[in-house]
């Protein structure tokens, strides 16, 4: 099968790959450009682990094959920080004790972002709905919860 | 040692600073197993049995080698044959021999330039089976007729007479049962299932394996026992260990189902053929089929108790099943079963039986969660048929300190009757309930363990000191760590870095399993801190001129012992260690040993529930979990460990089992069908740890990691049975089969 | 001579005994009588067992210390995850 060119924006720089076309995004961002954070779970979609976004919305790199992003927006974990600075999610999540192992961390933190985003101030009910597809095996998602809700108060309080 | 339990104010153990790994984990630049590459680097694939039972009559490998960009091929026939059980298990599991034993098993592997290429080089292997007649189910495995798994596998404690599926027989308890069950008022006898479930880990097995043409291999993986790793690879390939580097990456999740070893030796062996690095990663649906689930279960339980309370006998029959090679861990739930209670009869009696399914391997405490389950629901049943509060019944029951314990040794302190006396005091203990409303509680036990540690210390000439311990952090233990160094050495935790060495780099240490990375290597950690400082205070006693005894450590600093040794200002670890180079020669401590004395760590959970009778769903309202650390060293990884726990098991009772199919193939091996707890499901997990310092460790500590998982299966039945008035023997009490029992009437 | 505690299934090999005396003063010496005394232990022995020696439980440690008054008594080798 012939390789496509693909041009994007990740994390705001311009990047450009050539792809399989039935090569999954997430493939294309761990192995063609070194941005290992989104991790495999499960490949089907069910976990979140992967989770990045795609012109503004929240998606399952899985789930998108790397030759539907051309032109698009793609933000993930590595562009969370801005110039080494954390974000208030990241710092409330290390204060918190947020994470455990950390393999689903990178898809929380993207997924927590992208609804404080649109939803500054999200209720526990909200939030729990909002990450319910982000699977966590090792913390019972309680120090997650309190993490995001008080980077989201201090975020709205800034 | 003197332990000094008693009394200890600590300065920086109890605090809760940010862990090492932090940064790392939240921008994504931490390592795990499949985020590493190396030049050339060739993708590896397995094929896999699709039978749960077949003769593998020949494997024809000669397409798949002739293709373009397939590099190697292997098959059983490429790893060394074992000469004793134990590895040769190991070594049959990880690549077959002449039989596939179960859906998944691993039969062939090969190694090509890209994913698309392995894919179709597994494709063009043609393996000849010859179906066999399959067994899935533990009591129907048991039976006369039932299909043979692996013949001659029964130790000599089987009696004759049973299948040949029937590998282990063990026996626990004291007492005499018929007396005991004759003195009670009320005797209930039930039986229980359990479904197999899986770890769950969010990361699949990965691992990068580059052996050398001069016969050294660099290894690269996710594992709970890098030393481990290291051993079985040796043995499987015929290398020497000290031949094999171990590096131990970040690990994304493991609670148990990571100490055992399944694609290592695997890549090795492709590697060695190809010249070339080789990286496995396993998929979800192998993940799902080919690693270590818990075990299944079929259990009979027999409890008696007096009006007032008092158990007077207590019984349980074990029927285990670990999958298609023998396993112990029916043995750790017969001695588990009745472990939180004093009593004067009890016995237990357990069978590990043969099935055709994936290798079991350890899940948190594997064994005791199945069987406390069983013994839990019926304590819970004997009190409501008795009218008895529960709380009331298992203290008046609870072993303590001087117990002669259901499985042998007699207690020391232990912390039971606190988590219980603070569970009846919690608010939570006397909320208000609404309709279709229940409360159930249990209480869990494990036994923790100790296990060869060894630790290296090094006082850096600008005066920050370098941990060097060889245990994978599952749980935040490289904080812990750091923090047990900060106390003993008097600095900050700040000047402090642990790490996770390599198998070339440090003495062994067994597997991060059984509790015990807080206790044995901070044990470790507080040893080679008192060596290290012996040396800084000769080393200060050398340029005070005087003798070293008159030297001690006090507050990070050598100081004068006593007014008779001289007047010199206190001398801080900084100053000791930037002179080092000329006073001696760098500065560093370390310790070897096997650590001993873990302490047994108990806990009780309290745990509120709603039950929607239209669609048999489950809501968890209110959950607490009550739990003895011994010393919490960093509350809030203590804190992780028992609400983690706790949620995996209420997945365990609520939705997660393997599902076999008539054709003895898995049904559910993705996340869409393995229903883990999402955030959605849960309400907040509130914890409360008990502090009853352990006699066996200078701050007290127990491990925490394991015991957290053992009492949500009888808590949640339990409260079920209190909300919809019927109890299930069966787990996991899922919709469908909530549904089953109400409309029975 | 101390008093050392069997688990049920190692019983039968010591006339189903439950406890009985045996001549050492370190886990190793326990194990190397037991296996003398009562020859049909020795599969069991082989494939390991831990022993709890006054509360403590000791998986593999030879040298480990059992004073006749010691509280001794033999387990499962015991595994964890």
């Amino acid at each position: 099968m012939k390789s496509i060119h693909v041009a994007t924006q990740i994390n705001g720089d311009a990047v450009e790959f050539v792809c399989a076309p039935d090569e999954p995004l997430l493939d294309v961002l761990r192995n063609r450009l070194g941005l290992t954070g989104a991790k495999e779970g499960c490949g089907t979609g069910d976990c979140g682990a992967c989770t990045v976004t795609l012109n503004g919305r929240m998606v399952c790199s899985c789930l998108v094959l790397g030759a539907e992003v051309d032109g698009a927006e793609i933000t993930t974990i590595e562009g969370m920080a801005a110039e080494g600075e954390l974000h208030p999610l990241q710092q409330a999540f290390i204060d918190h004790a947020a994470l455990q192992c950390g393999v689903c961390t990178p898809g929380i933190l993207v997924a927590a972002k992208n609804l404080l985003d649109h939803n500054p101030n999200p209720s526990d009910t909200e939030l729990r709905y909002w990450l319910a597809g982000n699977l966590c095996r090792c913390t019972g998602y309680d120090k997650i919860i309190a993490a995001v809700q008080d980077a989201a108060h201090k975020m709205r309080t800034a | 040692m003197d332990t000094g339990t008693k009394a200890r104010v600590f300065k920086q153990v109890g605090t809760r600073p940010a862990r090492p790994d932090g940064v790392d984990k939240v921008t994504g630049r931490a390592m795990y197993g499949a985020d590493m590459v190396a030049p050339g680097m060739l993708t590896g694939r397995i094929l896999r049995s699709p039978h749960a039972h077949a003769q593998i009559v020949s494997i024809d490998t000669s397409a798949a080698e002739a293709m373009p960009g397939v590099k190697a091929v292997v098959t059983g026939k490429d790893l060394i044959a074992q000469d004793n059980d134990f590895m040769r298990d190991i070594q049959e599991n990880v690549l077959a021999m002449g039989k596939a034993l179960y859906d998944g098993h691993a039969v062939a592997a090969v190694a090509a330039v890209d994913a698309a290429t392995a894919k179709a080089a597994l494709k063009a292997i043609t393996v000849t089976y010859k179906q066999l007649p399959h067994v899935t189910d533990v009591d129907a495995a048991m039976k006369a007729d039932a299909p043979i798994v692996q013949a001659g596998r029964s130790l000599e404690t089987v009696p004759k007479g049973m299948s040949a599926n029937v590998t282990n027989q063990c026996e626990f308890g004291h007492g005499d049962l018929a007396t005991g069950f004759a003195k009670a008022d009320l005797v209930l006898e039930r039986s229980f299932t359990t479904a197999a479930t899986h770890q769950g880990y969010i990361e699949p097995h990965a691992c990068l394996v580059s052996a050398t043409a001069d016969g050294k291999a660099d290894i690269w993986c996710c594992t709970q026992g890098h030393y481990n790793v290291r051993a079985v690879c040796a043995a499987l390939s015929g290398m020497e260990g000290s031949q094999i580097r171990v590096t131990a990456s970040e690990i994304g999740g493991g609670f148990g189902g990571k100490t055992a070893v399944f694609i290592e030796p695997v890549a090795l062996a492709l590697s060695r053929k190809s010249g070339r690095p080789v990286k496995i990663v396993m998929t979800r649906d192998e993940v799902f089929k080919a690693t270590g689930p818990t075990v299944t279960t079929s259990m009979d339980v027999k409890i008696g108790m007096t009006k007032a309370g008092r158990i007077t006998a207590g019984q349980a029959i074990l029927r285990y099943s670990g999958g298609a090679f023998p396993t112990g861990t029916v043995e750790m739930g017969a001695s588990a079963a009745f472990a939180a209670y004093d009593l004067d009869a009890v016995h237990t009696l357990g069978w590990n039986v043969l099935t055709n399914r994936p290798k079991e391997a350890a899940y948190r405490a594997p064994g005791a969660p199945q069987a406390i389950y069983a013994v839990e629901s019926v304590v819970d049943e004997l009190c409501q048929q008795l009218n008895l509060d529960p709380l009331d019944v298992r203290l008046k029951n609870a072993a303590k300190k001087g117990t002669l314990s259901s499985y042998g040794p007699t207690f020391d302190d232990i912390g039971l009757v606190a988590t219980l006396e603070a569970a009846k005091k919690h608010p939570h203990y006397s909320a208000p309930l609404g309709k279709n409303q229940g409360r159930g509680l249990s209480a869990g036990f494990w036994f923790n363990f100790g296990g060869n540690t060894s630790v290296s210390m090094t006082v850096n000439t600008d005066g920050t000191v370098s941990v060097a311990e060889g245990n994978p952090d599952i749980g935040g233990s490289r904080a812990s760590i750091s923090l047990m160094a900060a106390e003993e050495l008097g600095i900050g935790y700040d000047k402090i870095r642990t790490i996770i060495a390599d198998t070339a780099s440090l003495g062994h240490n067994d597997i991060t399993d059984g509790s015990r990375v807080t206790f044995s290597v901070g044990l470790a950690t507080i040893h080679a801190a008192r060596d290290v400082i012996k040396k800084m205070c000769h080393r200060a006693a050398r340029m005070w001129g005087i003798d070293d005894d008159a030297v001690e450590w006090k507050d990070g600093a050598a100081v004068p012992a006593g007014d008779n040794a001289g007047k010199f200002p206190p001398m801080p670890l900084a100053e000791i260690a930037a002179s080092s180079h000329q006073t001696g020669g760098p500065l560093a401590g370390h310790h070897e040993f096997t650590a001993d004395g873990a302490g047994v760590s108990f806990g009780v959970h309290l745990c509120d529930v709603e039950v929607d009778p239209e669609t048999g769903m489950t809501t968890v309202l209110r959950y607490t979990v009550f739990q003895d650390a011994g010393k919490a060293v960093h509350p809030d990884y203590v804190e992780g460990q028992m609400q983690g726990g706790a949620v995996q098991g209420i997945g365990w009772a609520l939705n997660e089992e393997y599902i076999y199919g008539a054709d003895g193939r898995l049904q559910n091996a993705g996340f869409l069908d393995y229903r883990v707890p999402v955030a959605s499901d849960l309400p907040k997990i509130d914890t409360v740890i008990l502090e009853i310092p352990n006699p066996g460790h200078p701050y007290g500590v127990r491990g925490v990691g394991e015991t957290p998982i053992v009492p949500p299966l009888a808590a949640l039945s339990n409260a079920m049975s209190h909300a919809i008035g019927k109890r299930l023997h069966s787990l996991p009490m899922s919709p469908p089969r909530i549904l089953k029992v109400l409309s029975e009437g | 001579m101390v008093a050392v505690t069997l688990f049920g299934s190692i019983r039968a090999h010591a006339d189903g005994q439950a406890q009985v005396e045996v001549q050492a003063t370190t886990f190793k010496e326990l194990l190397d009588r037991l296996v003398e005394q009562y020859p049909g232990m020795r599969p069991q022995i082989d494939r390991g067992v831990s022993v709890a020696i006054d509360g403590l439980v000791y998986k593999e440690a030879w040298f480990a210390p059992i004073k006749p008054e010691s509280e001794v008594v033999l387990l499962p080798y015991m595994q964890g995850g």
